[in-house]
């Protein structure tokens, strides 16, 4: 086949633009995607420097603690907390599509299993809210 | 009454004058139950011979009608004109391919990656033709037969960023049809595709943007194949690490 093969010289090469992920917004939100690591990454540095105040007693994981709810970090937490459950959610849609479910014949619609994780996860998050209520209280 | 009409502004390379594309707008007359490949037809036909682009079946079989239209890689025989009208309609090559003329990619690159994963059945012994066909249950070709629709029309790797940043990525299709053709039950020559589709250039070179499912004409969802494969071969190289005494 290499006989019918077009002349490279000839051939115009397209470039993609440094702006490709502006030009839809699937491509946009794939970006966002990807970021949220970032942010979820710092989010847990953090969290690894507060747990390690531990080491010097509890003052000094109390005033780290106090440090951290300024307004300025607090924005940066709810920043970190729309990533993190865009993240979680990307995920779930994720799954539908990497292990699909079948049922007898039929494969289970991938709303539907988006919507068990979602269910799963709520679930999970409010046993936990549970637990940390009750051992506060 | 003056005749409805449309414009469609179209990509012209000329390679013999051109260094690099240029737009033509052309005006003409709308109807309903055109296609964008109707339009183009009628532009060659009626307008400008000169103009170039490629075609055949027209209805969504070929996979050779493959354009950028307004800027999303469409089938131009299944782009319906009045789903952009009044406005103008912007007619491209498919991006991330090299352009030969007007609206004309060169394939060869897709060709050479398509050919690589072996897209047929592999048989360790062919059986005399004598013996009969491979059979096979409804149920085993339930397992790979969403993965039979591609039609090669390269929509998927007009919308894979990945495959424009990364040339040399396997892409989408070619990806998706050896996937198809590991999971076919008639099928021995897994051990010959894996070595491509886990190198660095196949599977995980794909973030899963997802886009060349959406595109797909033919619903074979490419990002599905490629990220099962992911799970598949993950799951091959956890079993040989910790079970080496359970390998084939």
């Amino acid at each position: 086949m290499s006989g019918t093969r077009p002349d490279k010289s000839k051939l115009y090469y397209q470039k993609v633009s440094a702006t490709w992920w502006l030009k839809k917004p699937s491509y946009l939100l794939f970006m966002l995607r990807e970021l949220s690591s970032v942010f979820i990454a710092l989010f847990l540095v953090i969290y690894l420097i507060q747990l390690s105040q531990l080491i010097d007693g509890p003052q000094a994981y109390v005033s780290f603690a106090q440090k951290l709810s300024s307004p300025g970090w607090i924005l940066f937490h709810l920043v970190v907390l729309a990533f993190a459950l865009y993240h979680s959610f990307t995920w779930f849609k994720s799954t539908a599509v990497i292990l699909p479910i079948r049922i007898g014949e039929r494969l289970l619609p991938r709303e539907m299993i988006i919507a068990l994780n979602i269910g799963a996860w709520v679930l999970v998050s409010l046993v936990i809210l549970f637990l940390f209520l009750a051992l506060k209280g | 009454m003056a005749e409805p009409t449309v414009t469609l502004n179209v990509t012209r390379y000329r390679p013999e004058q051109d260094r690099a594309p240029t737009n033509q707008r052309y005006t003409i007359p709308y109807k309903n139950d055109w296609v964008v490949l109707d339009a183009l037809n009628h532009i060659k036909d009626q307008m400008d011979g000169t103009l170039s682009y490629r075609w055949s079946c027209r209805m969504g079989v070929c996979g050779s009608c493959g354009m950028m239209v307004n800027g999303v890689p469409k089938l131009t025989c299944a782009a319906f004109l009045r789903d952009y009208y009044p406005q103008e309609i912007r007619v491209e090559p498919l991006v991330n391919f090299p352009i030969i003329r007007d609206l004309v990619i060169d394939m060869s690159d897709f060709l050479d990656k398509l050919k690589s994963v072996k897209p047929w059945i592999i048989r360790k012994e062919e059986k005399p033709v004598s013996q009969g066909e491979y059979r096979q249950t409804p149920a085993e070709l339930e397992a790979y037969k969403q993965f039979t629709q591609c039609i090669n029309c390269m929509l998927c790797y007009a919308a894979c960023p990945v495959y424009g940043l990364e040339p040399e990525f396997l892409g989408p299709a070619a990806i998706a049809l050896g996937y198809r053709y590991n999971l076919d039950s008639r099928d021995q020559g897994r051990d010959q595709r894996q070595g491509v589709l886990m190198s660095h250039d196949a599977i995980w070179q794909c973030t899963f943007v997802g886009e060349c499912s959406v595109v797909c004409p033919k619903d074979v969802d490419p990002a599905a194949a490629i990220q099962r494969t992911k799970v598949d071969t993950t799951k091959e190289w956890f079993q040989s690490v910790l079970l080496p005494w359970g390998q084939k």
